[in-house]
């Protein structure tokens, strides 16, 4: 178990410096940063100034280093737009964020892992492929689109929900559904085929013979090993639906992580730009990381060898 | 009038498509307290016949019976609730793969307690205790052990006889146990025999045993059913079938060594020259004809029902 743990540690370790990279890349090859910061009326001792300002016409190791060593003290750098450290910036948005990916993930599972359950059990049957027919069309709807739709209709039409803000909890539910619906589809037919392999499985077999209800036999025994692909790729899709909130929080005017992603991004606000790639990728691998213990937890040939 | 045998199943069919039946009318009887052998060919319907017998078959299978009574008790119009009810208490069963019968995510002691705590109302811990004691009958040390381990941690042998423990729970009257030695290895295999008639012997219990092996047949059967190509073609005590096999199929595999007690155990069945045909609806006539070295004309129009009046019977023109 400990093994196993420090190995995908290790793994997370590794992969957080290719991000470091990469996100420290991306920012530096878009053009001339100090350009694109002073705008279009700068002169150029205005850009020169502003290179000066926050050491950009050093090396780009010495630049790179320096900021992984700053990222490694935890100062994030401070935003040129707000003047303020982004770390700050970050964490006063977090709420919201985290509050709109759990709500997401949440109805994601709610909804897909009922429908795969009664696929799996109802296999070749008439409503196994109605099920699979909507998540095909779900899949094939563009989530923007839907949004749209609700927004017109929940939001606007019958004014059940707010469409935008979050003043209160309810308007977390209109984003968090259109965020969900694009990890439906995947998580239905993971947990469909997962369920589909266990109720074939001796065990089961084994389980009815013991005479337990079907209910028993289907929640306890089949779903816990069905459920091991399934938190794997859960937390993946919650870590795309993090990404996600960068569209969702502009369109619903939510005030989190992603609109400062968004606002940093189009106004060139780069030390916030890379602050917030880097967040996003630390999570995802937390959640990656979570996900393997999670699935220690679950299936013991794991945690005991 | 003798007591009405615990299981008696009469015209067991069971078919899987529109074409093919892989069970043709079967006839089963255990005896309380006695052993039952079921042998034949590997796909001639034993597993099929027994999952039938529990109501475990897959999805999609059609079963159907002349009756089907357990005790007395019509099992086959029996509902769901109900089977289960009777399964895993009354009747219990093991299979032939120790290796994935067991659920990988459960600890032994909870599948074992589980078994009893379904059926009995009695807690958590009386469970286990009835387990570990069971886990110690079945020759297992370190009951206490075990009980918290997984079944990834133990060996094919022993995830056996801890099915069998947990089949033992409820105290079942009967147990139905298909190959139950098939995948061991052959030290294993004679361990988990003997086990069984031990068990039997102690605690009475009646067992259909499906099995390859002709030695464990004549050391522990009272009944012997062969059965051909979704057929039982002959059914007769141990004694009576070693001594005369009628059915030239039995009489093939029982080939080279007829006699109880002589027959070395792991013997495989006697091999026959050609292979099991492909029964489709519409067949009439023996099975077993294209094999068979006295195959009649007839043969392929039908076969009679053959009774000696104590219990000896097979499907054959040959008496
Ligand atoms: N789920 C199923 N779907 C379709 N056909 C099946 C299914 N299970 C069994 N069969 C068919 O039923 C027939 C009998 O199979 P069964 O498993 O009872 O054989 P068996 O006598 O137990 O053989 P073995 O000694 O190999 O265990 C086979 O021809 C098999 O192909
Ligand atoms: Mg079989």
């Amino acid at each position: 178990m400990l093994k196993f743990l420090a190995r995908r540690a290790l793994l997370a370790v590794l992969v957080m410096l290719t991000v470091l990279t990469i996100s420290f890349a991306l920012t530096r090859l878009s053009g001339d940063v100090a350009v694109a910061m002073a705008g279009p009326q700068a002169t150029q001792q205005d850009v020169d100034t502003i290179r000066k300002a926050y050491g950009l016409d050093r090396p780009l190791t010495v630049q790179f280093v320096s900021w992984v060593a700053d990222v490694a003290s935890g100062d994030l750098g401070r935003s040129y737009l707000y003047h303020a450290p982004v770390g700050e910036l970050i964490r006063s948005r977090l709420p919201v964020t985290l509050t709109l990916g759990l709500t997401g993930l949440v109805i994601a599972l709610c909804l897909a892992l009922p429908l795969g359950i009664v696929a799996a059990m109802n296999e070749g049957r008439v409503l196994d492929r109605g099920i699979m027919m909507v998540a095909v069309l779900g899949q094939a709807m563009p989530s923007f689109w839907l949004g749209l739709l609700l927004v017109i209709w929940l939001g606007v039409k019958w004014q059940l929900l707010p469409i935008s803000g979050v003043e209160t909890w309810d308007g977390y539910v209109l984003p968090g559904f259109v965020l969900a619906f694009s990890a439906v589809p995947a998580l239905m037919r993971l947990t469909r085929g997962g369920m589909v392999d266990a109720l074939a499985s001796d065990y089961v077999r084994t389980a009815r013979a013991k005479g337990l209800t079907r209910f028993s036999v289907v929640m306890k025994h089949a779903l816990r090993n069905a459920a091991m692909p399934v938190v794997a790729v859960a937390a993946v899709q919650l870590g795309f639906m993090l990404g996600g909130s960068i569209v969702i929080e502009s369109v619903f005017a939510l005030n989190g992580v992603g609109y400062l992603a968004w606002e940093s991004i189009s106004k060139n606000d780069f030390p916030v730009v890379q602050a917030v790639v880097l967040f996003l990728a630390t999570i995802y691998i937390a959640l990656t990381l979570l996900a393997d213990m999670f699935n220690a937890v679950l299936d013991p040939r794991l945690r005991i060898s | 009038m003798p007591e009405a045998p615990l299981l008696d199943v009469r015209g067991l069919r069971v078919r899987f498509n529109a074409q093919v039946e892989a069970v043709r009318g079967v006839d089963l009887t255990v005896e309380r307290g006695q052993t039952h052998c079921v042998v034949g060919e590997s796909g001639c319907g034993k597993s099929v016949s027994s999952l039938a017998v529990m109501g475990l078959l897959a999805r999609g299978a059609k079963r159907s019976a002349a009756h089907m009574r357990f005790d007395g008790q019509d099992i086959l119009g029996l509902s769901d609730t109900a089977l289960q009810r009777l399964r895993g208490d009354r009747m219990a069963m093991i299979f032939q793969e120790p290796m994935t019968s067991l659920n990988p995510a459960y600890t032994i002691g909870s599948q074992m307690a589980e078994a009893l705590t379904r059926h009995r109302k009695v807690g958590k811990q009386q469970a286990l205790d009835r387990a570990a004691e069971l886990l110690t009958k079945v020759g297992i040390t370190a009951p206490g052990l075990r009980l918290a381990q997984y079944p990834h941690q133990l060996s094919g042998g022993l995830r056996q006889r801890v099915m069998i423990a947990m089949a033992l729970m409820c105290d079942p009257e009967l147990l139905i146990a298909d190959e139950p030695t098939t995948a061991l290895d052959v030290t294993v295999q004679a361990q988990i025999l003997r086990l069984l008639r031990d068990l039997q012997a102690e605690l009475g219990l009646a067992i259909l045993l499906i099995t390859h092996d002709l030695g464990v047949v004549a050391r522990i059967a009272h009944k012997v059913s062969v059965m051909y190509a979704g057929e039982v073609v002959e059914s007769a005590s141990a004694t009576d079938l070693f001594a005369a096999p009628r059915h030239p199929y039995t009489q093939g595999l029982l080939g080279c060594v007829p006699i109880p007690g002589k027959i070395k155990r792991g013997d495989p069945l006697g091999s026959i020259p050609g292979t099991v045909p492909r029964i489709a609806d519409g067949f009439t006539g023996c099975g077993f004809r294209d094999r068979c070295a006295h195959a009649m004309p007839q043969c392929a129009v039908s076969v009679p029902q053959r009774d000696d009046g104590a219990g000896h019977r097979h499907l054959c023109h040959l008496s």
